[in-house]
């Protein structure tokens, strides 16, 4: 037996042992929203040796159609708690084996509980973070902080106001405008009003927290709908940006990491769940902006100033935010035909 | 005789075949697979897929009115910006063709179809970056005037223009350049010897010889237009809805493929028809 061939078996040899021992996981997410970020990945793959990969979606429709288009292309997926009963009606996702994830114990336990998370008894998905959609105003052109909802419909911002173009969440915006239940709409008309009359205030449609940043770094925008996590992020990054939840309220959502039903990693995959519900690493994304965490020991980590200790955990404020729940998919048809109709008559 | 005829004939097979052969694979096995798809009633996709068949998707293009006006509103954009594109583009040709002699051609001639080689998602930020508020137009335009002018180009319908006329001008250049150098010279020298004015040797001569290749560009050009939708989505802000972008929400937002796949077939039924519609006119230019 020659040298060379002696080499390439050995080397043969370590690669197999390396991935038995190290996988690579591949993570489908929003773009920068945490299971992305550099000071995150580094030692997860020091300490676990599994390495990540990533790949994005623009809105919770891309993601079940990579989700159902791509079987075995994905070991862990970010899933707003409103859409986990869609993507469980198509059996895409397998129970979460709390055992291996150890910072589980410390998820608040009404997030723990959540309906939309737990179905037959199972977990389907780790609660991750969670935050409010509501307006953030652009504090250089906006000199006193708004109390309502209604300064997007205020003719002074004509033309300098966004909102993501998203059926439901612009129905849902309008619904609180119109003090209305989010979950439980009663008045379509009344919406369907409002968004018209929102209309000739927009300037342009934001897709992701990219789109938001660029408009809103261009001075294109006076106020515009936004995340609470993102609205700290576009902040820290020196954006003159204030996150606000007016007395109307703000529309509260939860998002839960889950294991596709056909993941090939799934010891991987959980590790890396339970190294994004860590504190540690919680309290270090947190000074870069980040969305408030499901992880109580993680959200009272976090210093008496912090936007996501101070402004979410005001009871005052709690008070007044609805969480969205799953939508039915007659409701979600017609939200899309009115939404676009009225973008179709401009 | 019958020989020689069946040799031309294998010949000419042998020579066909790699091109249908692509025209099958590339063209017609997708094209077919989408038609499959837009008389479903959901995607055959995922463990627990339940679909049937149904013509629904197409009842849906006649049940609102927001299709069919989102046609129109397509239809227009396409109408504007191909002529736009024959206004400017033409004289252009014509410049190049006629007029321009030698090295410096080649040199324009780079200069026109340069934008091509960059990717066209890349020339329509560029456009952005250009147009928006406080951009490099604005601050140009204000560096030259005295007073304070807000241009608000950005996210309008004349931005969607600008982006597309830029980004399919230099078709029309091209296919009107090509006919306009097969024109005899002769021809134009004759024309001006009797007498004719330069008007009317445009008019006459010019414009009737080199009518194929302006109207090819000019179906080059409205065809895709008329189905663009990364152009409006980035340029245009809330104007940016036209029947192209919703095709796309369709495929990439609301991941309703059948619907999508319908809305397709409608529009390239409608462009046939077009065609076919102004086809007499093709012909009478060609003669």
């Amino acid at each position: 037996m020659n040298m060379k061939k002696q080499a390439a078996v050995a080397s043969a040899l370590v690669l197999i042992a390396s991935g038995a021992m190290a996988d690579e996981i591949r993570v489908l997410n929003w773009q920068g929203y945490g299971t992305d970020q550099e000071f995150a990945l580094a030692p997860f793959t020091e300490a676990t040796g599994h390495t990540v990969v990533h790949d994005y979606f623009n809105s919770e429709q891309e993601m079940l159609t990579k989700l159902r288009t791509n079987p075995g292309a994905y070991d862990v997926v970010l899933i707003n708690a409103a859409f986990f009963p869609d993507v469980l009606a198509e059996d895409l996702l397998q129970p979460i084996d709390t055992s291996k994830v150890a910072n589980f114990a410390d998820v608040a336990p009404d997030f723990a509980a959540n309906d939309s998370l737990n179905v037959d008894g199972s977990l389907y998905g780790v609660p991750w973070t969670w935050g409010l959609t509501s307006i953030a105003i652009n504090s250089s052109t906006i000199s006193e902080t708004p109390s309502s909802i209604n300064v997007m419909w205020d003719e002074a911002h004509k033309g300098r106001v966004s909102i993501r173009d998203d059926a439901v969440e612009a129905v849902q915006l309008a619904a609180l405008a119109t003090g209305q239940n989010i979950n439980d709409i009663q008045d379509m008309d009344a919406v369907e009003a409002k968004l018209g009359a929102l209309m000739p205030q927009i300037r342009t449609f934001w897709g992701s927290e990219n789109d938001w940043n660029q408009f809103m770094a261009a001075g294109e925008l006076d106020v515009a709908s936004y995340w609470s996590g993102s609205a700290e992020r576009s902040a820290a990054s020196g954006l003159p940006v204030q996150f606000v939840v007016p007395d109307e309220g703000a529309i509260g959502w939860l998002d839960g990491l889950a294991v596709p039903a056909s993941s090939e990693n799934v010891d991987a995959a959980h590790a890396f769940i339970n190294w994004m519900i860590d504190p540690a690493f919680y309290s270090e994304w947190n000074a870069n902006g980040a969305p408030a965490s499901a992880n109580a020991a993680a959200a009272a980590a976090l210093p008496e100033d912090a936007f996501n200790r101070k402004v979410l955990g005001d009871p005052e404020v709690a008070a007044r935010v609805q969480f969205m729940e799953p939508v039915s998919e007659e409701n979600r048809e017609a939200y899309l035909e009115m939404w676009q109709a009225l973008k179709a008559a401009q | 005789m019958a020989n020689i005829l069946s040799q031309d004939t294998r010949r000419a097979a042998g020579l066909l075949t790699p091109a249908y052969l692509w025209l099958t694979v590339a063209i017609f096995l997708p094209l077919a697979a989408m038609l499959y798809f837009s008389f479903l009633s959901d995607v055959p996709f995922g463990p627990e897929a339940d679909w049937y068949y149904t013509s629904e998707n197409y009842r849906a293009f006649f049940e609102t009115g927001t299709y069919a006006s989102l046609l129109w509103k397509s239809i227009k954009l396409g109408l504007t910006v191909t002529v736009i594109c024959v206004l400017l583009g033409f004289p252009c040709a014509l410049v190049l063709a006629k007029v321009i002699q030698g090295r410096s051609r080649e040199a324009l001639f780079l200069l026109i179809i340069l934008p091509f080689w960059s990717n066209s998602l890349v020339r329509i930020f560029s456009w952005a970056i250009v147009l928006r508020g406080n951009g490099v137009l604005e601050l140009a335009v204000n560096w030259v005037l005295p007073f304070d002018i807000r241009l608000g180009l950005m996210f309008t319908p004349t931005a969607v223009v600008i982006g597309l006329v830029h980004s399919y001008l230099p078709y029309v250049i091209l296919t009107s350049y090509l006919a306009l150098q097969a024109i005899d010279n002769s021809l134009i020298e004759a024309a001006r010897s009797m007498g004719a004015k330069r008007l009317t040797i445009l008019w006459r001569i010019i414009l009737p010889l080199s009518m194929p290749g302006l109207l090819a560009g000019a179906v080059l050009i409205f065809v895709p237009v008329v189905g663009s939708f990364m152009e409006p989505r980035i340029l245009g802000g809330r104007f940016g809805t036209y029947y192209g972008t919703v095709i796309e929400d369709q495929f990439t937002a609301v991941f309703n493929w059948p619907l999508g796949a319908a809305l397709s077939f409608i529009l390239l039924a409608v462009v046939l028809v077009i065609l076919a519609l102004s086809s007499p006119i093709l012909r009478n230019a060609r003669t």
